[in-house]
């Protein structure tokens, strides 16, 4: 085949740019002109000159985010709660799926996919909803729990600062441990069998087949799930966070998004700049710690996104 | 020898099936409490009665809920949003996906790109604010519906869909002198209704579930989708008095309140929970198609 120039290929495909013209439109305006936006960030911005208008402040914006008693706060509870999120809620899907596979029974195992599926499509309000009734001290479900076992006064978890981080991220960990597993069990489907029929001709138990068949099948899938979680390792969303905070868990619950958004429009001394420096200093930080970790992956093993 | 290991391995097969129990209640239970305290009677929830089974069952909740106006504005408007949202995410998504599906059109890898890099990176909170100020569609329905008119991963699915459409159909239809545009049309969409499903029902669900597009962007009641309702009502506790009628004693209102939000959780997550088992179906297949490129 022949390779045209650049112009017929062009003329000889417009409609393909037609098809596409809409969707750089969307993605023009609400995705790369917000980028624009982020200049605010060095300036002092002011709504009556705009974006492009109001005057530089170089590095200002940061400096004072660096300097305030709020950066240690937020940046550690920041940290805390991804980390942690990472160590508690990245293995048990794995470990889930690992189970399932070897669970013999075809029903049980679409009972369990069932259950434990089903709090993926809840949403983040109903889900901090039910956190709200179920650890309710005077009629919660887990009141009830407590009182088979101890006859002291419930622990009130909702407004507890200590209490916060965990109820955080095991609540993130039942929502989301089933439909974590599923990337895994597509995985575990295409062990070839004969490996495990050659082990157990071996003697080779059906725990020494996982750890010697099953886990080394999904190695390249956990690796990429775990370095598209390391590249989100600073992006605490804010949703879930802001619904769980008050008064009380504050001290564990202020992260960077929650103070991006209080700063910002919360409060009604708004100062967008600050606010945009702030959130800016996040995807920076978020970006690079993408870049690192899939370099690293790419060095140490043979698997990366790009 | 034989004999031994397949002994050790019932253990196994007993030891993980206990274990494979004991994770599944554990996700049960908390569900259980929920639907069974919503069918209860209002006082015997506010005394903590209710674990694991209603308790002097009632439908008062249901009632509450059905009476309470307030929440049935915001399920039309949610139910407007859904479907507005997911027929321009649809069309927006498949005009992208198919663009830049096809080899050897110049400049496809640039779009491609420009796709992708808004994975990495983006504007944040207040520009994106700024943004739908200066376009005059805050405080719009519209507000709802443009910011998240592509996901960039869903059109990533979409696109390695299409370009899994055999490449002899291509040919095929260039020979007979099919355009693009009718190619689309004639062969794309009739092949992908899988892919439709799927992608429907991820942005169908995305669009029930959400709750910051409305919450940063919107302030007129009038326009609040349900979960901004569920968030005034179960997080932020302000019920409205008027649908609790001529409850007068103190302590039954409260109870009623109580009560109220129990059933809220299950009405508003109703349309999920009907169409679970077949969004159940879809969405794993959209794991799995997302999960061939990686």
């Amino acid at each position: 085949m022949t390779q045209h120039s650049l112009g017929v290929r062009l003329r000889r495909h417009w409609q393909m740019y037609l098809f596409a013209l809409l969707p750089l439109i969307y993605l023009i305006i609400f995705k790369y002109v917000p980028m624009l936006g982020v200049q605010i960030a060095f300036k002092r911005y002011n709504a009556r000159m705009g974006i492009w208008g109001s005057p530089w402040v170089g590095l200002m914006q940061f400096t004072k985010f660096f300097n305030s008693y709020q950066f240690e706060r937020v940046l550690t509870n920041t940290i805390v709660l991804s980390l942690y999120s990472l160590v508690a809620g990245f293995p048990l899907p794995i470990v889930l799926a690992l189970m399932m596979n070897a669970e013999r029974s075809g029903r049980m195992r679409s009972f369990v996919q069932n259950v434990t599926y089903m709090p993926h499509f809840i949403s983040t309000v109903v889900m901090v909803g039910i956190l709200n009734q179920f650890f309710n001290t005077r009629y919660g479900g887990f009141a009830n729990i407590w009182h088979l076992f101890s006859d002291g006064k419930v622990p009130d978890l909702l407004s507890s600062a200590t209490a916060f981080t965990h109820m955080y991220v095991w609540s993130g960990v039942w929502q989301g441990m089933g439909w974590g597993s599923i990337i895994y069990m597509a995985a575990l489907s295409n062990v070839d069998e004969t490996l495990h029929e050659a082990a157990m001709i071996d003697g080779a138990s059906r725990l020494q087949r996982i750890f010697c068949i099953d886990f080394p099948a999904i190695i390249p899938t956990i690796t990429i799930t775990l370095i598209l979680r390391c590249g989100h390792l600073m992006g605490i969303g804010f949703d879930k966070v802001y619904l769980m905070q008050n008064n009380l868990n504050l001290n564990a619950s202020e992260v960077i998004s929650t103070y991006v958004y209080k700063v910002g429009l919360a409060s009604t001394t708004s100062d967008f700049s600050y606010s945009t420096a702030i959130s800016l200093f996040n995807s920076v930080v978020n970006l690079i710690l993408l870049l690192i970790v899939n370099t690293v992956s790419r060095k140490v093993g043979e698997t990366s996104l790009w | 020898m034989m004999k031994r290991t397949a002994k050790g391995d019932r253990s196994f097969y007993i030891c993980n099936r206990i274990l494979l129990m004991v994770l599944t209640l554990m996700v049960l239970i908390p569900l259980i409490n929920i639907v069974a305290s919503s069918f209860s009677d209002p006082l015997e929830v506010a005394r903590g009665h209710v674990f694991l089974w209603p308790s002097g069952f009632s439908l008062e909740g249901y009632k509450a809920v059905f009476n309470y106006h307030g929440i049935w504005l915001s399920y039309l408007n949610t139910i407007f949003y859904t479907v507005a949202g997911t027929a321009i995410n649809l069309i927006m998504t498949m005009f992208a996906a198919y663009a830049i599906s096809r080899k050897g059109v110049p400049f496809r890898g640039l779009i491609t790109g420009l796709f992708t890099f808004t994975m990495l990176f983006s504007g944040g909170m207040i520009p994106s604010y700024i943004l739908m100020k200066d376009l005059h569609i805050l405080n719009t329905r519209w507000a709802m519906l443009l910011p998240g008119a592509i996901s960039v991963y869903n059109m990533i699915i979409a696109r390695t869909f299409i370009q899994n459409i055999p490449t002899d159909l291509w040919e095929a239809a260039e020979i007979d002198g099919c355009s693009e545009a009718r190619f689309f049309v004639n062969m794309v969409i009739p092949l992908s209704v899988t892919l439709l499903t799927v992608l429907g029902l991820y942005y169908a669900v995305a669009h029930w579930n959400s709750y910051m597009d409305a919450f940063l962007y919107l302030s007129d009641p009038d326009m609040m989708p349900l979960q901004i309702k569920l968030r005034s009502v179960l997080i932020a506790n302000s019920i409205d008095q008027e649908f609790m009628g001529d409850e007068s004693d103190y302590e039954a209102r409260q109870s009623l309140a109580e009560l109220l939000k129990y059933s809220l959780i299950i009405v508003s997550s109703l349309p999920v929970l009907v169409l679970y088992p077949w969004v159940k179906k879809y969405f794993m297949k959209g794991v799995m198609l997302g999960s061939l490129k990686g």
